[in-house]
């Protein structure tokens, strides 16, 4: 269930659009905001709320790749291995980072820390290579500052 | 060349509605609402403006097509900027924001709209809050709202974040996902300005293109049209990026040759090392070889005829010693991954071009799989729905050309260490 603030925020949005069905890429994106992810019980709730089949709302939650499907860690980290950031050494550090976190890309660490994930293009190619955590770029990344930046992140016990 | 910069100028501060405005900000809006709607349409034809999204179409033809009735019209601003290479668009939102706003304003005048949605990708968070406070000082100044500056003119601006699909930068893809659906690009026609969201006429821009009408209002489009290449005229915002010593942004008049773009002032190739590729207009448009590059000017025309597009005027270039065969592969798994996978050619023919690619840089190519990857690229070209087939065939199709010789000693010597050798 959404939060009271939230619920509001639903009908803000809503009153962008003249129809209901246009509130839900915005409204899910307030959803894995307060939930981490879309579960089947949230996208049952999104459909109810905005008065779609949840056939409809299953099929745009999986169409884009931005809605979590199942629950990520804390820092969830994007690696772009386009061209632009391949020619710059994306690979290697996508293989550093699954060797310092210990998982494969697409999984999460047993802690639910980090969740290490293979992006296409972030748009920041005159900085590559760029990974991103959250919803933050880190700019032409190498071994040493992804060494530093892993180990300052967890260090954070929270 | 003279150096102009009509969208990145170098004012400090200028992401700041007050120092937009100390240096003649909105002044080109006030300019339009004295005009007629039809005068701002004719003033951007004049200009020569062409659309900066990729496909360079003219932006006051564009907004021409829009019918002169009563029923609700959208503009939708186009910053759903995914196409490999490009990163330019963030920079004209994090520098000179409200110049976008101005320009989509004098947009939405002159097709007479009542709503912009600004679509913006799934992961431009950070630009996303740049934008919309400067939405948010433009409203309280009266320039978004209702009876802008004591005219007639309404209009609400409202920003859509994205979810992660590059086809939605495809506009009719986008429109289907402002109306809260999957990505998938509706058959044309009807155009958007007959049929756009929710059934009604709308114009999709891109960022750039939007950033450059205040100027044409401003200065006039006769003045505009002398910028740069003739029939393609004015600045681009040209992203270079790859194996360059200074990549960045760089603001040039069209008709800019790539070589000075790349070496005079992309800094040139690092440690000194020759081109073997360079990629002019983001990933879909094909590469050119080293060889191929002497005497191409950055325009619509002179890339064509060169062999490629100026798309996006993302530049990616390649040194010597670049496996060509492994970034076509990256480039098929793109597209294949981007497929929406509405149509079957498309759909299938990029996981098919992956796959060949995939077997290839693994060491398992066949001679016969060259002409295999040309045959499927031939099929997925001309026969989908929207552009992204035509985007993943021609890079690999004219990359199978170019550089036939890396992809027959990847065949021929199984191994990817011997490549080059």
């Amino acid at each position: 269930m959404f939060t009271e603030e939230n619920l509001k925020k639903v009908e803000e949005i809503k009153k962008r659009y003249p129809t209901a069905q246009s509130a839900l890429l915005p409204v899910l994106w307030l959803a894995q905001e307060q939930f981490g992810w879309i579960s089947e019980d949230v996208m049952r709730y999104v459909a109810e709320l905005l008065g779609l089949p949840y056939s409809h709302v299953y099929g745009v939650v999986t169409f884009y790749t931005m809605y979590n499907k199942k629950p990520v860690g804390k820092y969830h980290i994007q690696v772009c291995t386009n061209v632009s950031c391949m020619l710059n050494g994306a690979y290697e550090n996508l293989e550093y980072l699954q060797k310092k976190l210990n998982i494969k890309v697409g999984q999460t660490t047993p802690d639910m820390k980090f969740t290490l994930t293979e992006v296409e293009c972030l748009g920041s190619c005159g900085t590559a290579p760029v990974i991103q955590i959250n919803d933050d770029y880190y700019e032409n990344m190498d071994i040493p500052k992804l060494e530093k930046l892993i180990e300052q992140l967890s260090r954070d016990k929270k | 060349m003279e150096e102009i910069k009509l969208i990145l100028r170098d004012i400090p501060d200028l992401h700041r509605i007050e120092v937009y405005e100390a240096n003649g900000g909105y002044s080109a809006l006030k300019k339009a609402l004295g005009m007629s709607p039809d005068e701002v349409i004719e003033e951007v034809k004049k200009s020569g403006l062409r659309g900066r999204g990729g496909a360079a179409f003219p932006t006051g033809l564009k907004w021409s097509f829009m019918p002169k009735d009563s029923r609700p019209k959208y503009l939708v601003v186009n910053a759903d900027e995914g196409e490999p290479g490009t990163f330019k668009d963030r920079q004209v939102i994090e520098k000179n924001p409200h110049q976008l706003i101005e320009g989509a304003l004098i947009a939405a005048y002159a097709i007479g709209a009542q709503t912009i949605y600004v679509y913006i990708r799934g992961e431009y968070v950070k630009w996303m809050r740049i934008l919309q406070n400067a939405i948010d000082e433009a409203y309280s100044r009266g320039y978004i709202g209702k009876n802008i500056l004591g005219s007639n003119f309404s209009v609400d601006i409202y920003i859509h974040r994205g979810a992660g699909a590059y086809i939605c930068g495809e506009e009719s893809a986008l429109m289907e996902s402002i109306e809260g659906k999957r990505g998938y690009p509706r058959v044309k026609p009807p155009f958007p300005a007959q049929y756009g969201l929710w059934g009604y006429p709308t114009t999709i821009n891109n960022v750039e293109t939007l950033a450059n009408v205040p100027v044409i209002i401003d200065k006039g489009g006769d003045w505009y049209a002398k910028i740069g290449a003739p029939k393609h005229p004015g600045t681009i915002l040209f992203g270079v990026s790859g194996h360059v010593n200074k990549p960045g942004i760089y603001e040039l008049p069209t008709g800019i040759l790539l070589t000075d773009l790349i070496y005079k002032y992309a800094g040139g190739v690092r440690n000194n090392k020759k081109i073997k590729a360079v990629i002019p207009g983001g990933s879909s448009t094909p590469a050119l070889r080293g060889d191929q590059i002497e005497g191409v000017t950055m325009d619509f025309d002179g890339l064509r005829n060169a062999g490629s597009m100026i798309g996006t005027g993302g530049v990616i270039v390649m040194d010597e010693d670049t496996d060509m065969v492994k970034v076509l592969w990256r480039i098929a798994k793109f597209y294949w991954h981007e497929s929406c996978g509405q149509c079957t050619p498309c759909r299938e023919g990029t996981g098919w071009m992956f796959k060949i690619l995939d077997r290839i840089v693994k060491g398992g190519g066949r001679p016969e799989d060259l002409d295999l990857l040309v045959s499927v690229a031939n099929n997925i070209e001309g026969n989908t729905i929207c552009a992204l087939g035509d985007a993943a065939a021609w890079p690999i199709k004219f990359g199978v050309q170019r550089f036939r010789e890396d992809f027959e000693k990847y065949i021929k010597f199984k191994s990817t260490v011997l490549v080059e050798k």
